[in-house]
Formats: structure tokens, sequence, C-alpha cells
């Protein structure tokens, strides 16, 4: 029997090797790309959080001489103010032209109001359809009501009253997400990746070791030979699952040389996706390789054609991330019964890896057994179904 | 030898085989004759057991094929019926690929690939990939396979489809060697001076049964035909007659 499965997997392994186009789609699309692209996205949009915390905003100001103290304070707090005059008919034509711009209006009288304790009014003048602009305007609003409430409660105090009365309640925002964690909001996603990319990785061994043979004719003579057909898919069943771990492996090799680059610590993340982690990463999944394989196998032994396996097989290899995508609706944690279902106990291993927070042992077992046991399942499934006649299509 | 014994199967509402016995004694060409859908690949199918009779027995060497596939199947080079190979290897390495799964290793595999290459005349593309062969090409592969593990018996649905003549010729050669050698074989085809010219027995089948059978000669005077193809017609339009 070893000798069969390994003649087979070797047969299997060489064509797909010699193959370019299966070995660009397999090895290359998936494994290099995909990380590429997600860590690529996730540096851009870190880039712009970062800017958007430390830029400085641009703010014209209309009346600048009415309030000296308060465009003082603006400056203070990172806000570039140039003064401009003009009416406010002038203002609402420069926003007009320049969607970007945001303008405050200090109106006539704004000093008295204040001196007199009455309201004294400003106008702040935004395009509230540009982005930029409205979070422009946002810090500005911002700061405006910090100033505001200063002068509020010295006002208060002047009279006597504690600034104090007028905070009933006050409200701390105790933020109990640790940096790991809040990272792992963004790699979230990166166990449903993994996954789809792993399974890709076999995707085109398991329909042309099956419908493929087929097709060509090649399978009436290799199913005549004095070998027990079980053995014959097993090694074919074997050869997918070494195809899924080598795509596995070169994409978390991408994904420990990418991840490193992302400037993740300077927003108090750590996730530290190393070459250890890459590895504890690899150990959580590549279970899984097998119950993939085995899934293709059995379901590309009902097809027809190479085409025909392609649609069904491409949609098949979505199942396995559906308990994945209802699990990260639905925020379960980690218990024996879920480690108990394949593709989600790897999704759960693999978040409470980028976690920090690895699970414990008896889980892992759980999830590596009960993995395997579908797998083989599987895998003896595939055995039974190529021995049906109809197989010979 | 190989023997088949009141062999039936159907296929849904289709009775493709019906009560079909003949033998082909060793030592002997056998061809199987018969129109298109008349059961000749059914019941090639059934001797090497990717299809299982409804009733009835398949013999080679008087073991029942589908009692015992893989010992049946171990003295059996198949030829299948428009046999693919796999385009990514090459000749030599499709033709190895089955001695190693017949169990074959090493030098006395590499000798035995070498002289089926030299015997049907592969040594020009032995050693080139599998695409782009033209239909003789891969056929002579397929037999090759076939050949490998020097079977006793061997099987061939419709050897000669796309061959050019002098591939015919060679495969001729070939089969009377097997034959010379002692070996069993049964061919299926519907090329009338294939099988008169190649068969030691004849054997045709129409509608899954035996319609007649014995050696061209022995046809041609039962019949009256002047060729065997004469014959055939009126074996044919005789059993058309009659139902």
């Amino acid at each position: 029997m070893i000798t069969t499965l390994l003649t087979v997997l070797r047969k299997e392994l060489r064509e797909t090797f010699r193959d370019r186009r299966t070995l660009v789609s397999s090895l290359l699309m998936g494994p290099l790309l995909a990380p590429l692209l997600l860590v690529g996205s996730m540096q851009l949009a870190l880039e712009r959080s970062l800017d958007s915390a430390d830029e400085t905003v641009p703010l014209t100001v209309a009346g600048a001489e009415r309030a000296p103290a308060l465009l003082g304070f603006l400056r203070e707090r990172g806000i570039s103010i140039t003064p401009r005059e003009g009416t406010p008919e002038d203002i609402a034509q420069w926003v007009a032209k320049d969607k970007e711009l945001v303008v405050l209006e200090v109106r006539e009288g704004f000093g008295a109001a204040l001196l007199a304790g009455e309201p004294a009014r400003l106008a702040l003048h935004a395009d509230g359809s540009g982005s930029t602009a409205n979070r422009h305007a946002d810090r500005v609003r911002k700061n405006l009501q910090i100033w505001a409430s200063h002068i509020a409660s010295a006002r208060l105090q002047l009279r006597g009253v504690s600034s104090s009365l007028m905070q009933p309640v006050l409200i701390d925002d105790v933020d109990l997400s640790t940096p790991s964690s809040r990272a792992t909001l963004i790699l979230g996603v990166l166990s449903y990746m993994v996954l789809l990319v792993m399974l890709s990785g076999g995707l085109y061994l398991a329909i042309d070791a099956t419908a493929g043979e087929r097709e060509r004719g090649s399978l009436e003579p290799l199913l005549s030979l004095p070998v027990p057909r079980e053995h014959l898919i097993w090694g074919k069943v074997l050869a997918t699952v070494l195809m899924m771990a080598l795509a596995l492996a070169l994409m978390l090799a991408v994904l420990a040389a990418s991840l490193r680059r992302l400037p993740l610590e300077e927003i108090g993340m750590s996730v530290d996706f190393g070459p250890g982690m890459a590895l504890a990463v690899f150990g959580a999944m590549v279970p899984f390789t097998l119950v993939g394989a085995a899934l293709l196998t059995v379901v590309a032994s009902f097809t027809r054609s190479y085409k025909e396996a392609q649609t069904w097989l491409g949609m098949v290899l979505l199942v396995p991330t559906l308990p994945i995508a209802v699990a990260g609706v639905m925020e379960v944690s980690p218990s024996p019964a879920l480690m108990a279902v394949p593709s989600l106990s790897q999704h759960l291993l693999m978040q409470g890896l980028l976690r920090g927070e690895p699970l414990p042992a008896d889980y892992v077992a759980i999830s590596v057994c009960s993995t395997l046991a579908l797998g083989l399942l599987l895998t003896w499934t595939a055995g039974r179904l190529y021995r049906r006649e109809r197989i010979l299509g | 030898m190989i023997a088949v014994e009141q062999l039936a199967k159907r296929f849904g509402g289709v009775e493709a085989v019906r009560g079909l016995s003949f033998e082909c004694p060793d030592g002997q060409i056998t061809g199987l004759l018969g129109p298109n859908g008349a059961g000749k690949s059914t019941t090639l199918r059934m001797l090497y057991g990717v299809l299982s009779p409804d009733s009835g027995r398949a013999l080679i060497d008087g073991i029942d094929v589908a009692q015992d596939p893989l010992v049946a199947r171990r003295s059996l080079g198949v030829l299948p019926h428009g046999a693919g190979i796999y385009p990514q290897l090459t000749a030599r390495e499709n033709v190895r690929y089955f001695g190693e799964l017949h169990g074959m290793r090493g030098a006395a595999l590499e000798a035995r690939v070498q002289v089926l290459v030299e015997q049907l005349g592969m040594t020009e593309f032995a050693d080139r990939r599998a695409t782009g062969f033209s239909q003789g090409q891969r056929t002579k592969v397929a037999l090759a396979r076939a050949l490998v593990h020097s079977p006793r018996h061997v099987l061939l649905d419709e050897p000669t489809n796309g061959l050019d003549v002098m591939a015919t010729r060679a495969l001729r050669e070939l089969i009377r060697s097997l034959r010379a050698a002692g070996h069993c074989v049964l061919f299926s085809s519907h090329v009338m001076q294939e099988v008169a010219a190649l068969c030691d027995r004849i054997v045709i089948i129409d509608h899954g049964v035996v319609a007649a059978e014995g050696s061209a000669a022995e046809l041609q005077e039962r019949f009256g035909g002047a060729t065997l193809e004469e014959s055939f017609v009126r074996v044919l339009g005789e059993r058309e007659g009659l139902a």
C-alpha cells in the first residue's frame, strides 16, 4: 500500500510542478499575492489613521482680530490659523471654490458678548460632503467646545460656585482591550484568508487528479491495474494535502516577512508575527489539509468534466470558511464543544495565537483529533466512491 | 485462457450484454467483431473488472474477475477504448508510472521500458512530454503502458484507432509476436481487414449476444460471403431477419 501511495503521490506532484499554469495559480496567486494585498491595504489604513491623529488642521478665520485669546488656544492645539477678511457671502464663495476649506467666522460683537456673559456667536463654514473638510471641522468644533467649557468653569469660579456642579456625571472610558487583542481586530480576517489560500493551493491538483484524469481517459487504464482503487485515491488525496501544506507554508512565510514591516506598534498593537508564530499557526492549520483534500476529492468524484469540477470545487472551497464567518458575526469564545468543529477550531486556535493567548493543550488536542477524524472519514468515503462503476463516466 | 460464461449486464433499461459466452485460447488471437453498440467494450470492461456483471462470469485463467479482481488483473494488459495518457509526463515516464504501480522497480523496469520503446518505434519521442503527441503516438504510449509488466493476456479495445498505416503494421507485428510467445490476445474492432488479417478466431457479437464464431475461413464458408465483410453483413442481416 505504501509503495502505491508514494508512486501515485510522486507522479501527481511531478505533473503539477511541470504545469506552469497550475503552479502559478496554486502557489503564486494565493500564497504570495493574498498576504501582500492584505498587508498593503493594512499599511495604507494604518498610515492614514496615524497621519490624522497628529496632522495640523488648517483653519481660515474671518474677523480674527475679534478673538485673539480663542485663536491662541486653537494654535496651541495644533490648528494652523490663516486670517482672511470677508463677508459671509465671500466665505460661502471660498468654500464653494475649495471643498477642503474650513472657515471660522467670528461675528461682530463677539468680544462684547463674551464680556457681558452672553452667548458669543461664531460660525463654522465647511462643505459637509467632503471627508477631509468634515474631519477638520470636527477637530475645530471639539476644540471650540473645550475652550467654551474652560470659560464656563472660570465664570462659575468667579461667582464662587464650584465648576464640578456642572459635571453631575463623569465618565471614565476604561479600555480593556490589550494592544494585541486590538491587533486581532485587524488580523481577524487573517485566519479566513489563510484557510482559503491553503485550500485553493490543492484545488487544481484535486481537480486534475480526478475529473481531469477521467476527462483525459487515463482513469480507466489506471483503475484496471491490479491495485486497490482506495490506494490510488489515497495517494491522490495525499498529494493534494502536500500541495495545500506547501501553499500554507509559503503564505505564512510571506506573512511573517511582510507583517514585520507594518508600523503596528505605533498604534499600540504588538503582534509579533515572526518565524515562531508562523510555525505555530502552521501546526494549528495543517491538520485541516486532510479534510480539505478529501472533501475536494469526494466532490470531484461526482463531476463529469474538468470544467464542472472547477465550478463545483470553487464553491465547495467556501464551505469550510462558513463556520468562521458565523463565528465572526456571533463573537464566539472557545469551548471544548466548539473545538470539535473543524475549521472553526483552526480559526479559534489561530486567533488565540495572534492574541498572544494560546489555547490550552486539551483544546489543541480536541481540534487536532476531531479534524483528523473527519479527514480520515472523508478520505475513506472518497476511496469508496471510486469503487463505483459510474466513476468511469 | 480467457473465457466468458453467460455474461449479462444492463445499464438502466438497456441490456448491453445478454448471456454472452465465448473462449479465447492461449497462443491465439481472438477478435471481437461487432457493430457500434453491440456490447464489445462492455464485455471487455467486465473482463478487466471495471464493470461487474449482473450475472454470468468473466474468467481469466479460471479466476473469476468479479470475485478476485486484483489477482485476475495481474496477468492482464489492458488498452481501454480511447485511453489517455498524462500530458505533463514524457512517454517513458507514462510507461514507467504503470510499471511502478505493477510493483516493478529499478534496472528491471528501465530495461523493460527500453525494450517497449524500441519495439513500438517510440525512440524519437520517448523523452518528450506527451503534450501535443499525435493520436498514433498516444496509442503507442498507452500500448506500451499496457504491456509493461509482460502480461500473459492482452485485452485491446479498438487499438488501431487513429494509427497510420506504418503504426498499424507495427501493431500487427507486435500482436503476432505476443501470440508467438504464447500469450492470449483478445481485441475488439469494427475494422474488417484488421480482424481478417490478424485473428485466428473471430467472435461476432450483436445486441449483446454471440451471433457467430469461428475462423475467418469458417465464417466465410458458413455464410458464403466472398470476403469476411460480406459474411459479417450476412450474419447481421440474418439476425435482422430473425428478429
